[in-house]
């Protein structure tokens, strides 16, 4: 289903937010838009993008490249991305990605046999004083968990998986 | 005293309109658009001291002066980016004292005469994103935004956009061509927003802590807001401390505690009560501070922070104690400049790169001649990066090796 099918008033709504002869500005939000669906941009959904917009493929590729949150290969269902800069780190977020990872049995970055779930380390994410800490990042948008363990982030895996994909 | 900006800790359900409303909520904006000239309202922010809170510390006041009135339209940009590794306080204001904030947007956006405003949120603050939308949408419905406000003439339109995971777009002018549907590299400047900004036109951009400020200063006038804080800086600051203290989280104080008041009392002190070791006062791009007794004395705010040779920044106060080496701690901020530069220019892009695989051998094994490259390709890239990034990356690394040598012996 094309985007302008399945979302409508949101890309309404995106559009009425910047001035007509700028609505270049949109292409942020579609890319957010998109990837609700499938968890990355399709091709499909760049070229609708660059059509309703009027810019290049090659410019929304460019997009997703340089900005951490756009994918354009499908990975796990669910991204884990846990902080572990510098603040995270100095109250044991390294050690939290590393038990974790061994409990999956994967290395950050990689994706669990199942396909279902991809690990990653990333950047501060402004929550410092709530290390270890992680966002989601899936088919429901972004969310974020605090004061995480092991033992918690293995039970939200596991709602997860019974609950077809949804983060509950 | 009572908060300023974390009012949320003082008045339970703040960021319901009501609520907000009951404590004095929108008067000051109401009555600025009602009473007062767009002017008046400049002046008595600048008169009050207030300084830009994302980093920088530029006069408020005066950078709203400087809006080319002979451009229009007009727009304010609210810096809601925070990335800087150890903040975390715009965030706690958007989701707790979300009006304030917003009436500080609607005061500004009067004042320099803008009837659109955006709030740039970092990607990852998607649900914070969401919120807001939904505290926007109650305050076109009460009649604070939208056409013809209060019988004037005046309309304002604020609007939430999400990055997309970019440190950088924080900068001002990268945040620009983010929202104008590019990738977010800095602009060479001058000129500078309030000439040449959004779509080219005039631009007031502000750190979220800046524009919260606004309200109370308006109904409560500037001179209360100076006689808080030092002669120097005046008001409040949010101290986001972070790392190796007892009680991490944001603390609101007035300029002139000292670190030892923020660390020990607010913090509560060193986990296991070990010796403090380093200080940065400025997130990952901050210099690195030797904690001694000079240093824990020294009062915060932002003339006396840079007589310990470092800018106090965004106030985001990293505590490295002496379990640390300071060789990862700066392996730690050379991992996230490389990955944040956004490559426009040689230095920092090759720069970086060339740091961190020398930090990555230092890692390994400590060879003096390696230590001494590293410091060399810093300060080769300080002076010459287009934006402030590349310098930033520089600082941990240069005031680390100099001030820490012990950590980097073989
Ligand atoms: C690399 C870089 C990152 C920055 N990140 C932020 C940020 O996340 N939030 C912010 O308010 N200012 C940030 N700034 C500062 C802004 O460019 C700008 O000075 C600020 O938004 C102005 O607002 P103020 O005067 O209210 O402080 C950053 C600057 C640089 C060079
Ligand atoms: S200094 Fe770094 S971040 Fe700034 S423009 Fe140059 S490459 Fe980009
Ligand atoms: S360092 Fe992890 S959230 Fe800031």
């Amino acid at each position: 289903m094309s985007l302008a099918e399945k979302y409508p008033k949101e890309i309404r709504q995106i559009l009425a937010k910047y001035p007509p002869e700028h609505k270049r500005s949109a292409v942020m939000p579609l890319l957010h838009l998109a990837q609700l669906q499938e968890g990355h941009v399709d091709r499909h959904a760049m070229q609708e993008i660059a059509a309703l917009l009027e810019i290049t493929e090659t410019e929304i590729a460019s997009i997703i490249g340089f900005y951490t949150l756009y994918h354009d290969k499908p990975e796990g269902k669910l991204r884990i991305q846990v902080c572990t800069d510098l603040p995270c780190a100095l109250r044991g977020a390294d050690k939290f990605l590393a038990d974790l990872c061994g409990k999956l049995g994967i290395q950050p970055g990689e994706t669990t046999p199942d396909g279902l779930v991809t690990v990653e380390a990333v950047m501060c994410l402004a929550a410092c004083d709530k290390a270890p800490m992680f966002q989601t990042q899936g088919t429901n948008g972004i969310e974020y968990h605090e004061h995480m363990t092991v033992e918690k982030t293995m039970e939200l895996i596991d709602g997860f998986k019974k609950n077809d994909g949804e983060v509950k | 005293m009572t908060h300023v900006l974390l009012r949320h800790r003082d008045i339970p359900n703040i960021n319901t309109i009501d609520v907000y409303k009951k404590n004095g909520g929108f008067e000051a904006f109401k009555n600025a658009v009602i009473k007062m000239k767009p002017e008046e309202v400049t002046n008595v922010v600048k008169n009050s001291g207030l300084r830009g809170r994302g980093g920088a510390g530029f006069p408020t006041g005066m950078k709203w002066q400087f809006m080319d009135n002979k451009n229009w339209p007009h727009y304010v940009v609210a810096n809601a980016d925070e990335s800087e590794p150890g903040t975390f306080k715009d965030r706690e204001i958007m989701e707790q004292n979300p009006f304030q904030f917003l009436e500080g947007v609607a005061l500004a956006s009067y004042a320099v005469g803008a009837n659109a405003a955006y709030v740039y949120l970092r990607g990852e603050f998607w649900q914070v994103a969401k919120f807001l939308d939904e505290k926007i949408a109650e305050m076109e419905e009460a009649g604070f935004l939208g056409d013809k406000l209060f019988g004037t003439d005046y309309s304002l339109r604020i609007y939430t956009h999400l990055g997309a995971g970019a440190y950088i777009c924080g900068e001002e002018t990268a945040l620009l061509e983010s929202i104008e549907g590019k990738r977010g590299q800095p602009r060479v400047r001058p000129p500078f927003p309030p000439s040449f900004g959004l779509y080219g036109k005039p631009t007031v951009v502000n750190n979220v802590e800046t524009l919260t400020n606004v309200p109370l200063i308006l109904s409560k006038g500037a001179d209360w807001y100076k006689s808080i804080g030092t002669a120097d800086s005046a008001g409040v600051k949010i101290f986001s401390l972070s790392g190796r203290v007892k009680k991490p989280g944001n603390y609101e104080l007035p300029f002139g505690k000292t670190f030892r008041d923020l660390i020990y009392g607010e913090g509560g002190g060193i986990i296991d009560d070990r010796p403090i070791k380093a200080i940065m006062p400025a997130g990952a791009s901050s210099s690195l501070i030797v904690a001694d007794d000079k240093a824990l004395d020294t009062i915060l705010d932002y003339a006396s922070v840079r007589t310990l040779g470092a800018d106090l920044g965004s106030a985001s106060v990293i505590v490295i104690d002496d379990t640390v080496s300071i060789e990862w701690v700066i392996s730690k901020t050379i991992h996230f400049f490389k990955h944040e530069s956004c490559g426009k220019c040689t230095p920092c892009r090759e720069g970086n790169h060339w740091m961190l695989s020398v930090v990555n051998r230092i890692e390994h094994h400590h060879n003096p001649e390696d230590v001494e490259l590293l410091l060399n390709v810093a300060k080769q890239m300080q002076g010459k990066c287009l934006c402030a990034l590349g310098e930033f990356a520089t600082m941990a690394v240069v005031t680390g090796i100099e001030r820490f040598p012990q950590d980097f012996k073989a």
